[in-house]
């Protein structure tokens, strides 16, 4: 039997067709534990390479011959010594190119929908983080939303698309990935704009992204409209795009809600956070669809891989709306929150610009899952 | 500082599995109780030698790093965890802190480095006969090992060469939870 390569872009669309696959896991326990590829219907075995240098003999019963078997590590090397070991034991086994480091890196663009006047909003979905990013495209012109650092899928996307990037956003300094931002406004001469309470410490120069900024994309007056929507940072700011989508960055996503210890203040921000999610969210349509700039489950993704739902569906599903006590809120989002997410403050460091890490290191950076939210 | 392994592997710029696969080799030519020494520039073969070193049952000690070579230290093992209990007497583990004797410590020079107790001794089994000079018969000393197997052989050392205050401490460096004085 012959040994196949899979790309992260194969592994993507096993996840979103919600096809079934066998994931064979040869990272140590913790680390799988902490970190693994989700799909809907994929199955698992965790035995790490060490285990099988003597041979794959021993797990051989445990692994199906009626599913494709995917063979995971964290950069390859291992998977493909065990996905040759399988097939010479006669089983047929794929390896996952540049493992779980490739996987961590990997976007898919899925559309969301059409906007007015012929323009289209793309989620760019990192399913290995569960970071998303935005593009809203209109006669020729482009505006990025919470990009990721792998500026040049986003800066061929608008070249596939024959579009212009002359707005670039962060909803607010990010704590959990490093931002591709300034650096796509610098490739392409866009304007690159940050919430200022979020940017006092940066040390570039940028726009300040304010209750109320409102640019235009293309001829037909697309709005990209913004509201202060403090509680996860301070500067926290949401977009309303084309009246019909609500861009909520980390404040609230669709299974849960922002947490506001990222940058130590979460007992001063607690407060924020109700304002913007029992007041502030409540002034707005219910008709609203809500885009967030992560999700933390794969259950949270549409059948169409997506990630978005209602904003009325969410003010009657999601429990972190729906706490009425307030002091009982508090408790929920400032006790017992999750580890926080992998090296977070040296990637707020790199976020002011204050540090330039090498891109191996801004990759062991952004190793593991993502935590951003309060469930 | 240097370290002494008896065995030295260099698996620098090599990446996953290699470097475990190259230790796993290397280790089949030690003897029980010697120490493996592991260069590598593998980020990832510091948590994945901690791990194989478990599963097959030899003892990590550590890592240092020093410009981005990782240095790996473990300790074959092949029946470390089976005590046999011979000398006596022996003195439990927590009684030992606070009082006036000697604690030696007869572990290799690189797992005493990696975390001992305050104020211990160093003298690694192998050396015992050239540094026992260094002891002084009329102190109490507890010797303790990582499980209290060399530790027991030491002891019974230092009572043919004529000491009478001896102990062997049980359980051994196993089940300190008090503060570790780190020397790398």
């Amino acid at each position: 039997m012959s040994v196949q390569q899979w790309s992260a872009a194969d592994v993507a669309k096993k996840v979103i067709n919600n096809e079934e696959l066998f994931i064979l896991d040869v990272r140590n326990a913790d680390a799988f534990e902490d970190w693994k590829i989700d799909g809907h219907k994929f199955e698992y075995l965790n035995i790490p390479y060490y285990e099988l240098l003597d041979g794959v003999e021993g797990i051989l019963a445990k692994i199906p011959t009626d599913k494709e078997v995917l063979v995971v590590c964290a950069k390859e090397g291992s998977s493909m010594m065990v996905a040759d070991m399988l097939a010479e034991a006669g089983l047929k086994a794929a390896y996952l190119a540049g493992g779980m480091k490739t996987w961590s890196e990997y976007l898919e663009p899925i559309k969301v929908g059409d906007l007015t006047g012929g323009g289209e909003l793309y989620q760019f979905v990192r399913l290995g983080k569960g970071c998303l990013s935005y593009m809203v495209i209109s006669e020729g012109e482009a505006a990025i939303i919470d990009a990721v650092r792998f500026t040049e899928v986003f800066l061929n996307f608008a070249s596939e698309k024959n579009v212009k990037i002359k707005h670039v956003f962060d909803t607010h300094l990010h704590a959990d990935h490093i931002s591709g931002g300034r650096h796509i406004a610098a490739a392409t001469g866009a304007t690159y704009y940050l919430p200022p309470k979020d940017a006092e410490e940066v040390v570039y120069d940028y726009e300040p992204l304010v209750n109320g900024t409102t640019v235009q994309i293309g001829a037909s007056n697309i709005d990209v409209g913004a509201i202060y929507s403090p509680g996860h940072t301070i500067g926290s700011t949401s977009f309303v795009v084309d009246s019909k989508y609500l861009l909520t960055g980390d404040i609230l996503f669709i299974d849960s809600i922002g947490r506001p210890d990222l940058a130590g203040l979460a007992e001063d921000w607690v407060e924020d956070l109700r304002e913007t999610l029992y007041k502030r969210y409540r002034e707005l349509s219910d008709d609203l669809v809500v885009l967030p700039a992560h999700f933390m489950i794969i259950d949270e993704l549409n059948e169409d891989g997506t990630v978005g739902k209602r904003l009325g569906e969410l003010f009657a599903e999601n429990h972190g709306l729906n706490i009425e006590d307030e002091v009982t809120f508090r408790s929920i989002v400032t006790d017992n929150l999750p580890p926080q997410p992998n090296a977070y403050q040296e990637i707020r460091q790199v976020n002011m610009g204050k540090i330039t890490p090498a891109q191996d290191e801004q990759t062991e950076m952004e190793i593991g899952p993502n935590r951003c939210a309060v469930r | 500082m240097s370290i002494k392994a008896d065995f030295q592997l260099d698996a620098k710029g090599l990446s996953c599995p290699m470097p475990i696969v190259k230790t796993k080799k290397a280790m089949a030519d030690l003897v029980d109780g010697q120490i493996l020494e592991v260069l590598a520039t593998d980020k990832g073969s510091r948590a994945d030698i901690a791990a194989w070193a478990e599963t097959v049952g030899h003892r990590y000690i550590g890592t240092t790093e020093e410009d981005a070579v990782l240095k790996h230290y473990i300790r074959k093992c092949e029946n470390d965890t089976i005590v046999e209990k011979a000398f006596e007497p022996t003195i439990e583990l927590v009684e030992v802190v606070g009082k006036n004797g000697l604690i030696l410590d007869v572990r290799e020079e690189v797992e005493f480095a990696f975390g001992h107790i305050d104020g211990a001794l160093s003298i690694p089994l192998g050396d015992l006969e050239a540094r026992i000079s260094e002891l002084d018969k009329e102190q109490e000393i507890y010797v303790i090992c990582r499980t209290g197997k060399r530790s027991d052989f030491v002891a019974q050392r230092l009572v043919a060469n004529g000491f009478a205050k001896v102990y062997n401490v049980l359980p051994g460096m196993t089940a300190w939870t008090g503060e570790l004085i780190k020397t790398i």
